[in-house]
């Protein structure tokens, strides 16, 4: 494993642990304001990185913000990959008309700009943690329809499944005990391609303060108010930043990793 | 030929249908849409007359036609801040955004196609891995990060530049930079990696074989193959000339159209954020229209068997 | 036949293949009218070159592939359709064995799971007991305790075979349909797949439809042989009898054609002309005169009939040269 995908893992594994731990690590309450301690710079213990504008600890939003970041870009992901993978599976299974409409539904998602969409959901339907987790859990779904579709095609004209729908197996079978396992290394090459994107969505639209609301922090959040005091406090908006792109870098250099790994033929 | 572009019209069209089909399944979802068009200090008369000339009491299919009809006339709605026409309040920002992203796109592909190709030719070079590394940086920074940055260099701590606003040339030169960096990085990445494919081909060993001079190998088959992939990105750069610039204009304070957007939809100022929606399809879907043509006009295969290409 | 396990008639296959858009839709006759019996423990096996609709056959036999016309029956019942519960239900009595066991097992399972699956999609005895039954079913078609629980490219290619052929046995079939089941196998490895083929058949009581373009195979394994050409049944008869005396001309090529240890003093090799037969391109009357050394004129306008020629031994040819009830070849017309 090269060295930079070992640095990238560590990061990665560094994270995860701290969106479980967060509220058990945090030094201080994330949302109790101290208005004696008001934008303190980094350094100055007991916060090692510096209070906002309201006199928080930087420190304990950050790993706050990581925890909420990371809990909707997981979700997204999972819930764009399973909808995604249905999909399909439900194109390659029925062709057909059912493989049209899933087909164009996909160049519909592919040719619009995603963030405009989203922009438009959270115009007519407000705002809430769910809806923003289910909104980016559309973000790349039509990357995994297209791809399980295609391999499930060529899995199905292939001997294994064929011969696993003539010992009589039902459908549901045969996609998700045989051709689910066998394509499942590309389809998880295809989320860590997607990831990143996601994070940078979410984080782009708290940043314009349409993603996640306050009380409730992320990532993009942080830097959005951060923005404010961006010449007496950069350090608010910059730990939260290099957090993005440490994270999303890291999880390309893992993605590219894997994909020159396991699955040569994706892009 | 006819028929490949027949199929592509064909499917503009059914995307644009499918545009309006989810605005309005979405409007329709999210409430009354006679209130929420016409915002909701709306007297009660003026609700009836738009639900009569919008033809709510009818049945949903019979009320679809109509909403479609409508969007066809170009009728939109007013927004509910200013009581403006919604055409109107985004057709007048489309030049602010155009200043913007028309610059940006010259230095997307002034930049990022040149780099693109050096790197390939130098591959494994010094300079090479040094756009790659750009490249990468430029797909993970997020550009609101890359537009503070550059806020906090070049305006707060140098002081050379204004961190927003639109007073003046010197106002755009940030948001310019700011997007123009990140696109250029993606080219650079595809340009290179449809380079490295095409040198890769035997037409391109065969020709040098054959003692055409490398230039005119790179020049006369390399490049016209190479543009194929990249005209694709490029098209969709210019369908996002539009709305590409949502969160840029929203760190440098330019009130173009993504700008509108952004303040739309936080008071959720529905008829403009449909109007916004509707002219970002139209832009996106002509773009990649104009890129298909080219397609079929750069792609001599693609002329042969336009039939097969699906 | 009374005792007839399954019986195919008149079984027509056409596929349409088109070219680009609008093309102009190409019909290619894969099987045409087809009809024949096979008794329960009996074997049929069916002879030709590739494009000559065998493999359509056997997927018709099992109701993978519906005809365009005519009907399989299965104990006197036609076959559900494909997919249909009733037809996934039946497939616990009538299975399958592929030309390639590689791409017929799932790369990503040890073969005892995968021999178990049977057991599991049919819900056939008790849940516990299911992997000890597989790992019996193993033990029975020969691999070892330790290749039981390898993945499937961790064996040799006989060794799979012998995984897909305990898989299909699993529920007990009745009926087997074996397609080119030892021709990817090197050849010091056919014989012994083909003799446990030839065991397990008698220890179940299998009927089977054996497909293969090797002669020698067919003839090892097979009670009764067809003859199939251009989706046709050209002859059909006893294996021994056939093979011994074959009638039909495309038989004669072929038999002559067959490596043979020592050859029947007087015996000429018959050598086919022409093009190899390509199933959408169908020459009219009797679709084997362009080749046929015999060939008359009314071959060539006439498409002959499969009769029985031998009452006794029910041997059917469709030849005009082949006088019925006389196994005499007619030189000349």
């Amino acid at each position: 494993m090269p060295l930079l995908v070992r640095i990238a893992l560590l990061w990665l594994v560094g994270m995860v642990l701290v969106a479980i731990f967060a509220p058990l690590i945090s030094p201080f309450v994330y949302t109790a304001p101290n208005l004696r301690n008001r934008l303190v710079p980094p350094g100055t213990l007991p916060h090692i990185l510096g209070t906002d504008e309201l006199g928080r600890d930087v420190l304990s939003r950050l790993l706050i913000s990581i925890r909420i970041s990371l809990l909707i870009a997981f979700g997204a992901s999972i819930i764009s990959a399973v909808l995604g993978t249905t999909l399909g599976f439900l194109a390659a299974y029925f062709r057909g008309l059912v493989e049209q409409i899933v087909l164009m539904l996909a160049d519909f998602q592919a040719s619009m700009p995603f963030l405009i969409l989203a922009l438009s959901v959270l115009a007519f339907f407000g705002n809430s943690l769910a809806l923003l987790i289910g909104l980016m859990g559309l973000f790349g779904w039509e990357r995994y329809a297209r791809i399980s579709r295609g391999l499930a095609i060529s899995a199905s004209a292939q001997g294994y499944a064929s011969a696993c729908r003539q010992l009589g197996a039902s459908p549901v079978r045969v996609y998700l005990r045989h051709i689910l396992p066998n394509i499942a290394s590309t389809l998880i090459v295809s989320m860590t391609l997607v990831f990143p994107e996601v994070i940078l969505l979410e984080s782009g639209l708290s940043f314009l303060g349409l993603g996640v609301q306050p009380p409730m922090t992320s990532l993009g959040n942080m830097v959005g108010y951060g923005r404010e005091y961006i010449t007496r406090a950069p350090w608010i908006m910059l730990s939260p930043a290099l957090t993005i792109v440490f994270t999303t870098l890291a999880v390309s250099v893992l993605g590219d990793w894997l994909r020159d790994k396991l699955d040569p033929t994706l892009r | 030929m006819l028929r490949y572009f027949a199929i592509r019209l064909g499917r503009a069209m059914i995307t644009i249908a499918l545009v309006v089909t989810f605005a309005f399944i979405v409007l329709r979802m999210s409430g009354d849409p006679a209130q929420i068009i016409m915002g909701p200090e709306a007297p009660p008369e003026v609700i009836a007359a738009f639900r009569k000339a919008w033809g709510l009491d009818d049945p949903i299919w019979l009320q679809y036609f109509h909403y479609f009809g409508a969007i066809l006339q170009g009728e939109l709605g007013r927004s509910m801040r200013d009581g403006r026409s919604a055409i109107e309040l985004v057709t007048e920002r489309i030049p602010v955004t155009l200043a913007l992203t028309l610059p940006a796109l010259a230095i997307k592909i002034g930049l990022g196609i040149p780099a693109g190709i050096y790197a390939a030719l130098h591959r494994g070079s010094l300079a090479d891995r040094v756009v790659m590394l750009l490249s990468v940086a430029g797909f993970t920074i997020p550009s609101f990060v890359l537009g503070l940055t550059l806020v906090l260099i070049f305006a707060v701590k140098l002081g050379w530049l204004p961190s927003g606003g639109q007073d003046s040339w010197r106002h755009a030169i940030l948001p310019v930079i700011t997007l123009g960096i990140g696109g250029a990085a993606v080219l650079a990445r595809f340009t290179r990696s449809a380079m490295l494919e095409v040198l890769g081909q035997p037409f391109i060993r065969t020709a040098s074989a054959k003692g055409v001079p490398w230039r005119d190998v790179i020049v006369g088959h390399a490049l016209p193959n190479a543009a194929i992939p990249t005209v694709t990105i490029v098209g969709f750069m210019i369908g996002t000339l539009i709305a590409g610039a949502v969160v840029v204009e929203s760190v440098f304070s330019w009130p173009g159209v993504g700008r509108l957007l952004v303040v739309a939809v936080a008071n959720r100022d529905l008829a403009v954020v449909q109007c916004i929606l509707l002219l970002v399809a139209a832009t996106m879907v002509t773009s990649n229209l104009i890129v298909d043509f080219l397609y079929g006009f750069l792609d001599p295969r693609l002329r042969q068997n336009a039939g097969k290409a699906s | 036949m009374s005792a007839a396990l399954l019986t195919a008639k008149d079984l027509s296959r056409t596929y349409g293949s088109r070219r680009g858009l609008f093309g102009v839709i190409t019909k290619v006759r894969a099987v045409n009218r087809v009809s024949f019996s096979i008794a329960a423990g009996e074997t049929l096996g069916i002879v030709g070159e590739s494009g000559s609709g065998k493999s359509t056959m056997g997927r018709m036999a099992l109701g993978l592939e519906p005809p365009d016309e005519g009907e399989v029956r299965f104990i006197g019942q036609p076959i559900p359709a494909s997919g249909t519960p009733a037809w996934r239900t039946q497939r616990a009595r009538m299975q399958m064995i592929y030309q390639d066991p590689l791409g017929a097992l799932d790369r990503r399972l040890p073969v005892t799971a995968q021999v178990q699956e049977p057991l599991d999609i049919h819900q056939l005895g008790d849940s516990a007991n299911r992997p000890q039954r597989a790992q019996e079913m193993l033990a029975r078609v020969g691999l070892s305790v330790e290749q039981m629980g390898r993945y499937p490219h961790e064996l040799s290619g006989g060794q799979r075979q012998r995984v897909v052929l305990a898989r299909a046995l699993m529920t007990r079939p009745d009926f087997l349909v074996c397609d080119e089941p030892v021709s990817a196998l090197d050849v010091s490895i056919q014989a012994q797949v083909v003799n446990l083929l030839v065991e397990l058949q008698a220890e179940f009581g299998l009927a089977m439809l054996f497909i293969s373009h090797d002669l020698r195979v067919v003839r090892q394994v097979s009670n009764r042989v067809a003859v199939m050409y251009l989706g046709d049944f050209v002859e059909e008869g006893d294996a021994d009898d056939l093979f011994a005396e074959p009638l039909h001309p495309y038989t004669r090529a072929l038999v002559s054609a067959a490596p043979v240890t020592q050859r029947m003093p007087g015996h000429q090799r018959l050598v086919l002309k022409g093009e190899p037969p390509n199933p959408a391109n169908r020459p009219g009357g009797c679709s084997f005169h362009p080749r046929c050394p015999f060939a008359v004129e009314r071959c060539r306008a006439e498409t002959p009939a499969l009769v029985s020629v031998d009452q006794g031994s029910g041997r059917r040819v469709a030849c005009h040269l082949i006088e019925p009830s006389a196994s005499t070849l007619r030189k000349a017309a």
